[in-house]
């Protein structure tokens, strides 16, 4: 259920698993919400902190996205670039409850604007 | 059942009430006694009519391995020998908090001083039409496993609804006792709260290995029959039949006697550390409590509140502060065990063991040199030892390499070095169990001039098959040689320690099924391996077994999943296929029409004669490809590892040095080969005279007609390296050249490694050897040739009609919309 701290965005369900969906937020860039093979959820901002790739359109392995445009690993946890290259893409509170995917909205609103 | 006088007279002690005669409430009473045996007057009640008894082992007693009397913790003499009243079978059904009173659902009525209500939970009843037909039942008491009992006395079919821990054991039980079972599961993988996706996989294959049948992924829709339970639909419609329905798919904290008392009440009852709930006077214990956010479903916890529940009803308060939780268990037979917390993530490092031939998987999951989590599945001897580190918090950087080998082998004799442990080994000590090979053997083979691993494996065998003891070759290489260790063949990826070809041979040679079934048999050293690895399993698989094998689309690189190519600004750009070069006013006129209608930024006609289409946004795709397949044109493919263009020119019908019919067969060519998936990206060309206006001499397969028929060219590339084709061999028809050019596809698609071209793939083989394949070997050639065929005859839907008309609409839409200030759309 949304409230003044959560978003609500839909069944877990209906993010694939090792896979994304996207979040509008109208005036904003969009939020990626991924779920893993350990069925968490995780949310970050859309852009890669390279070259701006959709990172919900990347391949998700481990606790990692890799950016379709240049494969850098992003950390879905935290957000910062994995190995060598260095770069954060800022992260939103992400949690299952009750079967629904809820997302902070404060974060959600700071990370989009 | 019968019960001592509630209030004894001259009894002046505090009056200690139990609501709940289970495993937390009657433990919680036993720390007591231990503390201080004459401090409370204590009266339990127990909704079911019996003693108290030991709920986990429900399981045994429906295998038929205990029974009943087997599994009391507490009989009736201790609760005489201790002055303990039990009311039992009459279960409480109001407090009243003012008057410090409790109520049954009798009447009976009783004071308390301190209240401890261990209610338990209840399970969760999915709520689908036929919930409550007679034969649907809970797995939570004995009066359920009564009813099961009773149920496969006449046989037949029953459904497991859940693949939880609860639901499995209730599936063995009734599978062993002789019931046709089916376990509906809603995730993708079993017992995934306590399993990693290798495992799950692992502990499904097992099961159906033991007769049962298990759907993941399958949603109840509903529950059906007339008087009585009859079958379960599922979503998308499969009928299953059942005479009995076992619903486990989960538990709630019994919460309703302290919500209707007014208490604090979360996902459970609310405590502090000392089990008190908003109310001082009444405690709570057990799985209906809620400590510090936390609920809790196994029994561990449940032990460490008791002690902290005991120690502040005797004032001597230690406080409780949660619980790690670690799960040994048995599922019909296999020891699966898991601890901590196996998400992964930053900093997190796994470390993984798979033994394909034993049926085993460990995976222990390390940061900051302290272990956080570890999954073990078909040898748990190590779990108590992994879990009582992580519970420690101990620095294990001394044991890191040899902590995955298991206590025995990393604590002993302190040879914390794997080079010494192995060097510690005897010359018979067998190293590789799929081969037979001994230490002596390896080190005498390596002394004998096999100074890299890929040596060791051509002339003992050694790490040959499974590669399990890669890691104990290369430690003897390095013993035997030092720095004289030649390095080995590149990795497919730092997953594995194979090559592409080795992974191919496996697959083929093992009859391998799946992505997760070859990262077990193969030992991946990570769970679900990588962007590298994923991609170039699934298209190895989808060679293998074509018709047979399902795409993981998760496994795909973006373009291939969405079917364009994504730009750098996150649009996509669209290239329908012209066959050939060829196209017409229709065709032309819907592609305006599109650019039109999505005020696309740019169209632009591309090297392979095709128009491509700039700036469509994801969620506009599937729209803007019913628009082309309303004009009859398909996907060009222009984004996959698959076969791009065909391109030619205009040939014998309009040229005036056209010597064949190139345009013609350009387009018989792409007929032919459209649509299938390749180890990368296919450019295919057909110049009409050997000035070579198609430039087929830059192609992967290029055809050069000549006045006596046809030059086959192979391996040419226009890329960062340019190269040059090299000649194949001529033909005389253009079945012919149709035909070469299908065997040569084939032998691409089942000998180049994932992601290399014509180009290099040539320069490792050998020309020769293409050769030798194609146009030496008729029988051969005709054989690659079905088999690609074959395979095409699978692969020619095109992929946009079935987005268009709806499928997998979930890639191209958000999830929701949120406007700041409204909500959610």
């Amino acid at each position: 259920m949304t409230t003044a701290e959560w978003l609500d965005i839909g069944w877990v369900d209906q993010i694939p698993v090792r896979g994304s969906r996207t979040v509008q937020v109208e005036g904003g860039d969009d939020i990626a919400v991924f779920r893993t093979a350990e069925g968490k959820v995780f949310a970050l901002l859309d852009r890669c902190p390279h070259k701006h790739g959709r990172l919900s359109q990347g391949i998700v392995h481990g606790g990692a996205v890799a950016c379709p445009l240049h494969n850098w690993r992003i950390s879905l946890s935290t957000g910062e670039a994995l190995g060598e290259d260095k770069g954060c893409t800022p992260t939103v509170p992400a949690k299952i409850d009750g079967g629904r995917v809820l997302i902070c909205r404060a974060g959600t609103l700071k990370a989009a604007a | 059942m019968e019960h001592r006088p509630l209030k004894p007279d001259a009894d002046t002690r505090e009056h200690l009430v139990v609501i709940g005669n289970g495993m937390a409430g009657c433990r919680a009473v036993e720390e007591l006694l231990a503390r201080d045996p004459s401090r409370y007057r204590v009266t339990i009640f127990g909704a079911e009519p019996r003693v108290n008894y030991n709920r986990i082992m429900l399981s045994p007693v429906l295998a038929g391995e205990k029974c009943f009397d087997d599994i009391v913790i507490n009989g009736a003499a201790w609760y005489s020998d201790n002055g303990i009243a039990l009311v039992a079978g009459d279960p409480v059904a109001a407090i009243d908090r003012a008057a410090r009173t409790v109520t049954t659902r009798s009447g009976l009525s009783e004071t308390y001083d301190r209240l401890l209500i261990a209610t338990g939970s209840d399970p969760f009843i999915i709520p689908v039409p036929g919930k409550d037909l007679p034969g649907v039942i809970a797995f939570r008491d004995m009066d359920d496993v009564d009813t099961m009992l009773a149920a496969a006395d006449a046989g037949g079919d029953a459904v497991v609804i859940g693949g939880g821990l609860l639901g499995l054991e209730a599936a063995h039980g009734l599978s062993l006792r002789g019931m046709k079972v089916t376990v509906i599961h809603l995730m993708p993988t079993l017992m995934e709260r306590q399993l990693d996706e290798a495992a799950g996989w692992l502990l499904k294959n097992a099961l159906e290995a033991r007769g049962q049948t298990i759907l993941t992924g399958a949603d109840t829709a509903e529950i059906v029959g007339d008087a009585k339970v009859e079958g379960v639909k599922l979503k998308e419609g499969t009928l299953i039949p059942a005479s009995l329905v076992v619903m486990a798919v989960g538990i709630r904290p019994s919460v309703a006697l302290a919500r209707d008392a007014g208490l604090a009440v979360g996902r459970g009852i609310q405590v502090d550390d000392h089990m008190v709930t908003s109310d001082p006077a009444v405690l709570a214990v057990g799985e209906c409590v809620e400590h510090d956010g936390q609920v809790y479903g196994l029994v561990a916890p449940l032990w460490d509140m008791c002690r902290s529940l005991a120690d502040g009803l005797v004032e001597a308060p230690t406080g409780y502060r949660g619980s790690v939780t670690s799960t040994k268990l048995k599922v019909s037979g296999i020891d699966v065990f898991s601890a901590g917390d196996f998400s992964g993530g930053d900093g997190c490092e796994d470390i993984v063991l798979r033994d394909a031939s034993r049926g085993v998987y460990k995976r222990v999951i390390v940061k900051d040199d302290r272990i956080v989590g570890a999954v073990l599945y078909g040898d748990t001897a190590d779990g108590n030892w992994y879990f009582d580190l992580l519970k420690r918090q101990e620095d294990v950087s001394d044991l890191r390499d040899l902590l995955i080998f298991g206590q025995a082998f990393a604590a002993g004799g302190g040879a914390a070095d794997p080079k010494a442990a192995v060097a510690a080994l005897s010359d018979d000590a067998e190293i590789c169990g799929c081969n037979g090979v001994a230490k002596g053997q390896v080190v005498s083979c390596i002394a004998k001039g096999a100074h890299s691993l890929d040596a060791v494996r051509g002339t003992c065998k050694a790490s040959a098959s499974c590669g399990s003891c890669t890691g104990l070759v290369e430690n003897l290489l390095a013993l035997t040689l030092g720095d004289d260790v030649q390095s080995g063949p590149k990795t497919m990826c730092k997953c594995t320690s194979f090559g592409h070809d080795d992974v191919r041979r496996e697959i083929v040679a093992q009859g391998m099924r799946s992505i997760p079934e070859v990262m077990q048999k193969l030992h991946w050293t990570t769970p679900d391996g990588c962007s590298s690895c994923r991609p170039a399993l699934n298209y190895y698989l989808l060679c293998a077994l074509p018709g047979d094998y399902v795409d993981d689309q998760q496994s795909r690189f973006v373009n291939e999943r969405l079917h364009a190519n994504i730009q750098k600004d996150g649009t996509y750009s669209v290239v329908p296929r012209m066959w050939g070069g060829l196209t017409n006013p229709t065709e032309l006129r819907a592609i305006a029409d599109v650019v039109e209608k999505y005020n696309a930024p740019m169209v632009k006609v591309t090297g392979g004669q095709r128009l491509d289409i700039f700036g469509i946004r994801k969620e506009d795709l599937p729209a803007v490809w019913a628009d082309l397949n309303a004009v009859g044109m398909v996907s060009g493919h222009a984004y996959g590892k698959a076969l791009r263009t065909v391109k030619t020119c205009v040939g014998s019908e309009w040229c005036r040095f056209g010597t064949q019919d190139s345009t013609g067969l350009g387009v018989k060519l792409e007929r032919m080969s459209w649509g299938s998936w390749m180890p990368h990206k296919f450019k295919i060309a057909v110049s009409g005279c050997p000035r070579n206006c198609a430039e087929a001499t830059i192609k992967d397969f290029g055809i050069v007609c000549v006045d006596s028929g046809y030059e086959l060219h192979v391996g040419g590339n226009g890329g960062i390296h340019v190269r040059a084709t090299d000649l194949l061999c001529k033909v005389a028809t253009e079945q012919e050249a149709m035909d070469y050019c299908a065997a040569f596809i084939q032998l691409y698609r089942e000998e180049a490694r994932y992601l290399e071209r014509t180009a290099p793939w040539i320069e490792r083989a050998g020309i020769e050897h293409i050769k030798a394949r194609i146009v030496d070997d008729a029988m051969g050639r005709e054989a690659l040739r079905a088999r690609f065929l074959f395979s095409q005859s699978f692969s020619q839907d095109d992929p946009w009609a079935q987005r268009a008309e709806g499928a997998e609409a979930e890639h191209h839409a958000p999830m929701a919309r949120f406007i700041p200030q409204g909500e959610i759309a």
